[in-house]
């Protein structure tokens, strides 16, 4: 009953439009608890470098078509990869611009002759996991400054947009409202470092979408279909909020 | 595929310290208690059982229950002795199996 009261509350207040002065953003690293940050903090206790460990076994192993593996292409991952993550979504040669989840489908159709391999896979999460890895600490970059400034401001409109039964945008929570409580848990300024991050709460790897899902379905609002334009425009959003705070993926969270 | 993680103190280590050993392995350990959104049970899928041998001879074991989360980690102490493996070995339902060892070094 208090959560519903708290929504109504925060939906009343009208919308304050700016968002979070650079000085004052926190990453969800930052705002969780001690305990998630030690799991993060110690390699071998954050599960989600077991998925880096089963990316890399993936990046060099070949598939069974004889075509290379990641590694035939891109060589080493530890020189190839560093930075690639800080620099996701990008426009590729082709014009389209794409998530690190839809670059790495795309390898495997084009260049493995492959299925791809799902959104959400336990295998397509672990490579993600592995490239992200080589940008760990590294300053996530302004995707405006890399020809990305419409998408920017779609994603902009989307996060400003209120949305569902609850009549809730991703702005009233993650800017105005962030640190307050929800339901019992922190509402974090919901920047992705992380991503792919193990979610307690999933007991599971998961990826950024996955997560923006999860607020879709919390305001009771549609979500868009998997690897959606939208979807992508949302990120680069997020991304460009999030410009220059360290990446520290693959990140554990609650 | 089944990824674990064991770790192994790679401080020199002399004999008769005591040393941490920490091990992870993936796993869902699916409860059994859960359904899918058609209602259907979802069944159970857990490691039961992991059994830890420090040059052949049996040093630590665990029983594990549904209450365990999804990619078990285990730490524990041993006092070193000698050279010699540390092997773990974690046996489940449906026939899960999977051994995975390392090398503990002593000197002096």
């Amino acid at each position: 009953m208090r959560f519903f009261i708290f929504l109504a509350l925060i939906a009343a207040v009208p919308a304050l439009a700016q968002g979070i002065a650079p000085q004052d953003r926190r990453s969800g690293f930052e705002t969780m608890g001690p305990e998630a940050q030690a799991m993060q903090r110690d390699d071998f206790s954050n599960p989600a470098m077991l998925g880096v460990a089963a990316g890399e076994a993936a990046w060099n192993s070949a598939p069974a078509n004889g075509k290379p593996a990641c590694s035939g292409c891109h060589g080493d991952i530890n020189a190839t990869m560093r930075g690639v993550d800080a620099r996701y979504p990008a426009r590729q040669a082709n014009g389209a611009v794409m998530d690190l989840t839809g670059r790495i489908q795309t390898c495997q159709s084009q260049h493995q002759a492959i299925t791809p391999e799902p959104r959400e896979s336990a295998g397509l999460l672990a490579l993600q996991a592995a490239v992200a890895l080589r940008s760990r600490g590294m300053q996530i970059e302004a995707p405006a400054s890399r020809g990305l400034s419409e998408a920017v401001s779609r994603g902009e409109a989307l996060y400003r947009q209120r949305l569902g039964q609850l009549n809730l945008s991703c702005a009233q929570c993650h800017d105005d409202h962030w640190g307050r409580s929800l339901g019992g848990t922190r509402i974090p300024q919901g920047h992705p470092t992380g991503y792919p991050i193990f979610r307690l709460e999933w007991q599971a790897m998961g990826s950024l979408q996955r997560r923006l899902r999860n607020c879709f379905t919390g305001v009771r609002a549609e979500p868009f279909p998997a690897g959606a334009s939208e979807w992508i425009d949302l990120e680069i959003y997020l991304r460009q909020r999030a410009a220059g705070m360290a990446s520290d993926a693959p990140g554990v969270r609650p | 595929m089944t990824t674990a993680m064991i770790l192994v103190p790679r401080t020199p280590i002399r004999s008769g310290d005591v040393v941490m050993l920490k091990a992870m392995i993936s796993h869902p350990m699916e409860t059994g208690y859960r359904r899918t959104e058609n209602g259907e049970e979802i069944p159970r899928n857990i490691i039961r059982r992991m059994i830890c041998r420090y040059d052949g001879v049996e040093v630590f074991s665990v029983e594990m229950h549904q209450a365990i989360a999804a990619n078990p980690f285990m730490s524990f102490g041993v006092v070193a002795t000698k050279t010699g493996p540390v092997e773990f070995e974690w046996v489940g339902d449906n026939g899960f199996r999977h051994r995975q060892s390392a090398q503990l070094t002593v000197t002096g």
